[in-house]
């Protein structure tokens, strides 16, 4: 008789990592994915200085994501991996050229336009790939005793392209609103222009995917019109965020719209979590069938009761260095 | 032709561990080549010390980098081509390999930052145990991974039911039969790598007659340090062989080319290894050596190619003679730890130009020797990937088709080909910049930064006529 629930304090920190993640990552990211549209050179220094210092340990949370998936939930590591190998494939190289353009940009001159276009193609592909991920995630999976048995596209449709192009807009609007706060003067002027059109396109394209999905999954259509109708709170804090980022940017504040942005990505993604509580792996696999043994789950627990705190704090000492306006031309080389 | 999902996997494994490898072995043996050199500056006081070691750290920053961006396909592999032996293993391998990138988190967190960026901020102790932290982080970092190999190799401590494998014994499984020989073997080639890398560089400077004094301590150093470990690791690698033969027979019988179990089994200097027919063509050997060696008696019993059925005979020809590069490159190395020893008569070994070229030269046999030793291991292990247990054909995802397989191999190829030969070229430069610039950025400001940024050498050659230039010029 197990006296506490591992697989249930796994699936808080796993999912507690995925959100992180997706903030953290999202607005760097977003801001890569606005970097060939940026008015001129002297900007996207600006941009790339004001991501240097961070990105990279937002990252961590996605090797350490990989990692404890595999340790706490095994069956969703070696199904979702195999069911999104061309994307996975896609998503890493991404993720590789933009790291690789982040620590070469600043050594380089004239091939600086190289080290640009691989940020961006980067940032891109590797947004697209994750947005996929998640409509892939809410399709579900084809499986048998355990393991994946679907084709190597099944993954790519029109509702995950839908869900790519997505993240996409929602990563972008995180990278404006993010410009937003960290930058002044033109770079800044040019980032509140273009985050109203931004937040158009994701609340057009969040609305279409929400429309969508009760027909693509029976399951999340019960959930959302009998038996849990409380959800429906969520859509309208998704709304009410909205109109939060439209307000502020409209006045003209700092800091709100990001923090909104993120407001409106924590309230989707907890739309999705509840809507798939708790398969782990849809449609078929909780997350209690997933879960590695418990002594497994209680060896790399004791280790992390340890170091999330200090990944936190890290975490938090990182931005609070780091908090303030960043200029061209400073600090990162 | 029909593509055949598990050897494009094996390849594309093959090729994104190896190239992962070469930059953390490196890793590890500078980090304490560095944590060496700044406890000589602390105790010492002479500046001599502190340039050496800014120069190497600003090197160690760049491979470190190359490492970690390579290391983030590595968590991904297991799941996307051999989903199989994620799902059976996960019980052992998850938190281990968790536990790595715990490590390499903390030491990229804590203390990385303090020795790359930190000299002029903290107190010169604190300095020195950062440097120290960083060398002993990489080597935790390493003993979790090669712990997860070992127990591949010789796995214990756990059971296998209904196709899982379930941990009995966390001490039993993380500290395997094979495990504390493949870590000492691995450190010292570690060490060795290091040494012989700074070693050649030294080596070349010296050529060139750059940074005299400071490059002929460097070189008197490494050349110290390989005196010793050059042959240890022959030992070490003799006792690893002795495990290897307990625990896999078959490898070593591969790695001897013995198809046949007997006693006075020659040690093979030359052959082609004809797997189709069981034997060997050309054989050119030392007669009863490999017995010598493996039993420490002249007419020992050594098992053969023959106690384990066809098809389960790892590739022999590729074991045989990865095997023999790296114990040629092993001998090799004690050959010119002796002649540096020899040319001390007469203070000659910083000046002989035919023994620098030499060095130089052999800066880059270690990798070639790491990479032909993983080779013997890991091919010689086959067809088992969880020795005993688990076979490749097993492991492998079975969703996979030799078309996915195939595509993300060359798309792994590619990548890695752009990327990284510009890491190589961008080293080249910071090596080619030399110990002479001891200049630091400018205009630091205290934020957490990127490994690259601990050095300043611009990208291409002409940029050393424009360091003048604003940082921010507009439109290439």
């Amino acid at each position: 008789m197990e006296l506490i629930d591992l697989p249930l304090i796994w699936a808080f920190i796993i999912g507690f990592g995925i959100i992180m993640y997706v903030l953290m990552d999202g607005f760097d990211l977003g801001v890569g994915i606005l970097f060939p549209f940026a008015p001129n050179e002297e900007s996207r220094d600006t941009m790339m200085n004001s991501v240097a210092p961070v990105w990279d340990g937002n990252e961590t949370w996605l090797v350490l994501g990989g990692a404890g998936l595999l340790a706490a939930f095994p069956l969703v590591y070696s199904i979702l991996l195999p069911a999104l190998y061309i994307g996975v494939f896609l998503l890493l190289t991404g993720l590789i050229f933009r790291g690789v353009a982040f620590e070469f940009r600043f050594k380089a001159r004239s091939s600086r336009y190289l080290w640009n276009w691989a940020f961006a193609g980067g940032s891109t592909v590797a947004s697209f790939a994750q947005g996929a991920v998640v409509g892939a995630y809410i399709q579900g999976f084809e499986t048998a005793n355990g393991v994946y048995v679907g084709g190597a596209l099944d993954w790519l449709t029109p509702f995950t392209v839908l869900t790519g192009l997505g993240l996409l807009a929602g990563y972008a609007l995180l990278g404006s609103t993010w410009l937003i706060m960290k930058t002044e003067g033109y770079l800044q002027q040019w980032a509140y222009r273009i985050t109203l059109p931004l937040l158009l396109a994701v609340l057009v394209v969040f609305g279409i995917i929400g429309v969508w999905t009760p027909f693509v999954d029976e399951m999340v259509r019960e959930r959302w019109f009998s038996n849990l109708s409380i959800i429906w709170i969520l859509p309208v804090l998704t709304l009410v965020c909205a109109f939060q980022i439209y307000r502020s940017v409209r006045d003209r504040k700092d800091g709100m719209p990001f923090v909104a942005t993120m407001g409106l990505f924590i309230t989707t993604y907890l739309g999705l979590l509840i809507s798939r509580w708790p398969y782990v792996v849809p449609p078929n696999y909780t997350l209690w069938d997933a879960a590695s043994a418990p002594g497994s789950q209680m060896f790399l627990l004791i280790g992390l009761v340890f170091v999330i705190p200090v990944v936190l704090g890290y975490t938090a000492w990182t931005y609070w260095v780091f908090r303030g306006k960043v200029r061209a031309g400073e600090g990162y080389h | 032709m029909d593509l055949d999902p598990l050897i494009l996997s094996r390849i594309q494994f093959a090729f994104v561990v190896s190239f992962h490898a070469i930059f953390p072995v490196f890793t590890i043996g500078l980090a304490s080549y560095i944590a060496v050199l700044e406890g000589l500056a602390f105790k010492t006081g002479n500046p001599v010390w502190l340039k050496l070691s800014t120069f190497w750290t600003r090197v160690f920053a760049v491979v470190f980098g190359m490492g970690v961006v390579s290391g983030i396909v590595m968590s991904f592999q297991f799941g996307t081509n051999w989903s199989n032996f994620a799902q059976a293993s996960a019980n052992f391998l998850g938190p281990v390999l968790s536990y790595e990138v715990v490590t390499a988190f903390f030491l990229e967190a804590a203390f990385l930052g303090v020795l790359l960026f930190g000299r002029d901020k903290v107190p010169a102790g604190v300095h020195l145990f950062a440097a120290i932290m960083v060398a002993l982080g990489t080597f935790i970092s390493s003993f979790w991974i090669l712990s997860a190999n070992s127990w591949m190799q010789t796995p214990a401590g756990t059971e296998l039911r209904d196709g899982v494998f379930y941990v009995t014994s966390w001490s039993e499984a993380i500290f395997n039969p094979s495990f504390g020989y493949r870590f000492a073997h691995m450190g010292l080639a570690s060490f060795l790598t290091g040494g012989f890398v700074v070693a050649g560089v030294s080596a070349w400077y010296l050529l060139r007659g750059r940074e005299v004094e400071a490059n002929r301590k460097a070189l008197s150093m490494c050349l110290w340090l390989l005196l010793f470990i050059a042959p240890a690791q022959v030992v070490l690698g003799d006792f690893h062989g002795l495990n290897t033969l307990e625990h896999q027979p078959a490898k070593v019988a591969a790695m001897e080319g013995n198809w046949e179990t007997s006693r006075n089994v020659p040690l093979l200097l030359f052959a082609i290894p004809d797997q189709e027919n069981q034997r060997n063509l050309y054989e050119v050997g030392i007669p009863s050596l490999a017995s010598f060696i493996l039993t420490h008696e002249w007419d020992g019993e050594v098992p053969g190619l023959n106690e384990v059925a066809v098809d389960e005979q790892p590739p022999v020809a590729i074991v045989f003679w990865s095997f023999r590069v790296m114990v040629g490159i092993g001998l090799l190395m004690i050959a010119f730890a002796l002649a540096g020893l020899l040319l001390r008569v007469g203070d000659r070994y910083w000046r002989s130009r035919w023994f620098l070229q030499g060095m130089r030269g052999m800066s880059l046999t270690p990798f070639v020797a790491v990479l032909a030793g993983w080779f013997v291991t890991e091919i010689g292990r086959a067809p088992w990937l969880v020795y005993g247990m688990m076979t490749q054909t097993q492991a492998l995802t079975p969703s996979l088709t030799g078309g996915m397989a195939l595509f993300t191999l060359i798309g792994y190829v590619v990548v890695y080909a752009m990327v990284f030969s510009a890491g190589v070229y961008y080293l080249m430069r910071v090596l080619f910049v030399g110990l002479e610039d001891q200049q630091d950025d400018e205009h630091e400001v205290e934020r957490p930064k990127r490994p690259f940024s601990a050095t300043h050498v611009p990208f291409e050659i002409e940029g050393d006529r424009q360091h003048g230039e604003p940082a921010n010029q507009g439109g290439h």
